[in-house]
């Protein structure tokens, strides 16, 4: 799903008149990746894999930094002790798994507020499901299971990147992200197992709103991304978007029945030829309109961190300014 | 004793400088880099290097560096420095043949 | 609807209540936080902050429930009570990021409350009540970071720009009237003292003060005047706050009878 932002990238031309020597670079840059090197921080590589992968970084951190904010909105109307300190330490992963990124973007010559400033300014994009409301609390269930479990899917082949430090911090996160998506899925179980009509009724409907929404994650139709093929070359992109899209479903039906829940797609069918699920048409101007900024929760989650970063200036500031007659004062002693 | 703010200049804007944070996962093991964070001095650094990369138990140890003082070879110059090393193969335990009554040495 | 439980509040309850409220309550406002902080390193510590005193407030809320007898749970007692049988301080329960407060605030009221915990938990590891004395020496461990945490930006904020130093002041002027509560005796701390429980308040303020000057003088603050001024959080009379933050708080358990989560 990271990998919208390639596909939401508008087709980089080619510089005209590149010359030999810097062509015959990029064929050896290319090579290393065919045959399964890492790319480093400091190893030589073309501008265009540098700009895309910076793009690519810091987009998947904004999206875990925006996550943060849909169920955030949930910790402190968590229903039970154990379920606050799970949600709480989620949405702190999530923080953590944005910070991890930021860091591996900052080794190709960007900076963490560069990246903010961007962002906040409307300018960088996040992952479009995150513009969606939570509106009752077994949305943060339906979040663990649908959204983290997409991201799992996607995050899985990312650790297999070209470029070393976003491999790595993908190691990090994909081990922290299993929890995030048994805990949600274990919500809901718990809740359509041993809870009541009420709640039962509260996990189904969240379910209708959230699952095509999660099948969006994943990004247009392979004909519709046009800089897939570059993305694989460079190892960055390792499967394609419907091909995640479909064993997301065939898994997702398996999980649905073990809850009990019905997914909102009366065309959904196994298909035995196929050896895979049939589903539905997507919503694909919803999709567009959610990426364009037109979704029901775009302005608030900018606003949210808009306000985070402007209300928090004087602290770090502050933080400098102390920290500068710190250093004054053991350089005069 | 106060110190006139006035005469301390700084970037409103200034970010907060850029850390490595090497943690060393238990006793016996070496320190390994983990990655980066930002923090406004050192004591901070060390704070929140336990805070975001050892939540898990993973860490007994954390050490924390401006990443402007790291020195790195550069890798152009890989060739140079670390090709030399691929011929000396008599540094490596598995060149040496042992009887297997005294391999595992 | 689920109504308010009733419980039989002897004193022994009533001053494990006091510890377990203050945590839990002040572990609601910390968690505000997530997300929002002026910077992610942040979002995350604080973070922490609040799982520790949330896991702290489990506990003792589990051992306040066995204390009473009347077969309660950490839950029903954190979501189902009514606003007057609460006994945390009233300073943990003012707004922390929303309502006006802001970041001096919180790490104001955090080194406020680390300072009053840690000394508390010493006592405690003493306790003729075994459970609480276990409790109380994990507990210590968590405290003395946040004591370390929370005084440190007390003076990066005190001894920073002159923006953070008036916000500081004025986060003070804030806090203040109600840390007298802090240490206040009442009959439940001379039933817990006598009986060998836990230290009574009174006895917490000179280790208090023995943390909180050292770190205000290097954040170029002083500890303004007493004043007769005294909020009554501890015997359940609470500030208009309160009953929003219970409100957010307890909603779901209310709106969901025999639910199972």
């Amino acid at each position: 799903m990271y990998t919208q932002a390639m596909d939401l990238a508008p087709k980089e031309e080619r510089k005209v008149g590149q010359s030999a020597d810097e062509a015959e670079r990029e064929a050896r840059f290319e090579a290393r990746i065919a045959a399964g090197d890492f790319i480093e921080a400091k190893d030589w590589m073309p501008e265009h894999y540098r700009r895309t992968l910076v793009r690519q970084i810091s987009q998947h951190a904004h999206s875990e930094i925006v996550g943060m904010l849909p169920e955030g909105n949930w910790i402190t109307r968590a229903p039970t002790l154990k379920r606050k300190a799970i949600l709480l330490a989620k949405v702190q992963d999530e923080g953590g798994h944005g910070l991890y990124l930021y860091a591996a973007a900052e080794t190709l010559g960007t900076s963490r507020d560069q990246m903010t400033e961007a962002l906040l300014a409307g300018k960088a994009k996040y992952s479009s499901i995150f513009n969606y409301p939570t509106l009752t609390w077994a949305d943060t269930g339906t979040i663990g299971w649908l959204v983290d479990g997409a991201a799992i899917m996607n995050q899985v082949p990312l650790t297999r990147c070209s470029f070393a430090p976003y491999a790595r911090a993908m190691v990090r996160v994909c081990r922290e992200e299993s929890f995030h998506q048994r805990q949600g899925f274990e919500s809901l179980l718990t809740m359509m197992k041993q809870g009541t009509d009420a709640q039962r009724a509260m996990v189904q409907e969240s379910v209708n709103r959230w699952w095509w929404p999660s099948l969006m994650m994943f990004g247009p139709p392979d004909d519709e991304s046009p800089n897939s093929a570059q993305s694989m070359r460079w190892g960055i992109k390792r499967v394609s978007n419907d091909e995640l899209r479909q064993k997301f479903v065939d898994a997702c039906v398996e999980q649905a029945k073990v809850l009990g829940v019905t997914l909102p797609d009366p065309a959904l069918k196994w298909n035995a030829e196929r050896g895979a699920h049939d589903f539905g048409a997507i919503d694909w101007p919803e999709f567009w309109r959610v990426v364009g900024g037109d979704g029901p929760c775009n302005r608030e989650r900018l606003e949210a961190r808009n306000k985070a970063w402007d209300d928090g200036a004087w602290v770090r500031e502050a933080a400098m300014v102390h920290a500068r007659k710190q250093a004054l004062k053991e350089k005069a002693t | 004793m106060t110190t006139s703010v006035a005469a301390v200049p700084v970037d409103a804007a200034a970010e907060w400088p850029l850390w490595e944070v090497f943690v060393r996962a238990k006793a016996g093991l070496d320190h390994k880099h983990c990655g980066s964070l930002h923090a406004p001095d050192a004591k901070a650094a060390i704070q929140l290097a336990r805070d975001v990369y050892t939540r898990r138990q993973e860490g007994t140890s954390v050490w924390v560096v401006r990443s402007e003082q790291i020195v790195a070879s550069d890798p152009a110059d890989k060739a140079m420095y670390f090709d030399p090393m691929e011929d000396k193969v008599y540094r490596h335990p598995t060149f040496y043949v042992l009887p297997e009554s005294v391999n595992h040495i | 609807m689920t109504a308010s439980i009733a419980l039989n509040l002897t004193p022994d309850v009533r001053y494990v209540l006091r510890i377990a409220d203050t945590c839990l309550v002040h572990a609601q406002r910390m968690s505000e936080w997530c997300g929002h902080a002026p910077v992610l390193e942040e979002d995350i510590a604080l973070s922490n902050l609040g799982l520790d005193l949330l896991g702290q407030s489990r506990a003792l809320l589990g051992h306040a429930a066995e204390l009473e007898g009347g077969g309660q749970s950490e839950d029903s007692l954190a979501f189902l009570r009514d606003e007057s049988d609460y006994f945390n301080l009233t300073l943990v329960e003012q707004p922390s990021r929303r309502g006006g407060a802001d970041f001096a605030d919180t790490q104001l009221r955090c080194l406020f409350v680390a300072a009053w915990l840690a000394p508390l938990w010493q006592g405690l590891s003493a306790s003729r009540d075994r459970e609480l004395a276990a409790i109380a020496g994990k507990a210590a461990k968590e405290t003395r970071y946040h004591l370390e945490h929370a005084g440190d930006w007390v003076v990066r904020l005190g001894d920073g720009s002159a923006e953070s130093a008036r916000r500081m002041q004025a986060a003070l002027a804030r806090a203040w009237p109600m840390v007298a509560e802090l240490f206040d005796d009442d009959e439940v701390d001379t039933a817990a003292a006598d009986s060998g429980l836990g230290p009574r308040a009174s006895a917490l303020r000179e280790p208090w003060l023995a943390i909180v000057e050292p770190m205000f003088a290097d954040a170029l603050l002083a500890l303004p005047p007493d004043t007769a001024f005294r909020s009554h959080g501890k015997r359940g009379t609470h500030s208009e706050h309160m009953g929003y933050l219970l409100a957010e708080m307890q909603h779901l358990q209310r709106a969901f009878p025999g639910g199972v989560w």
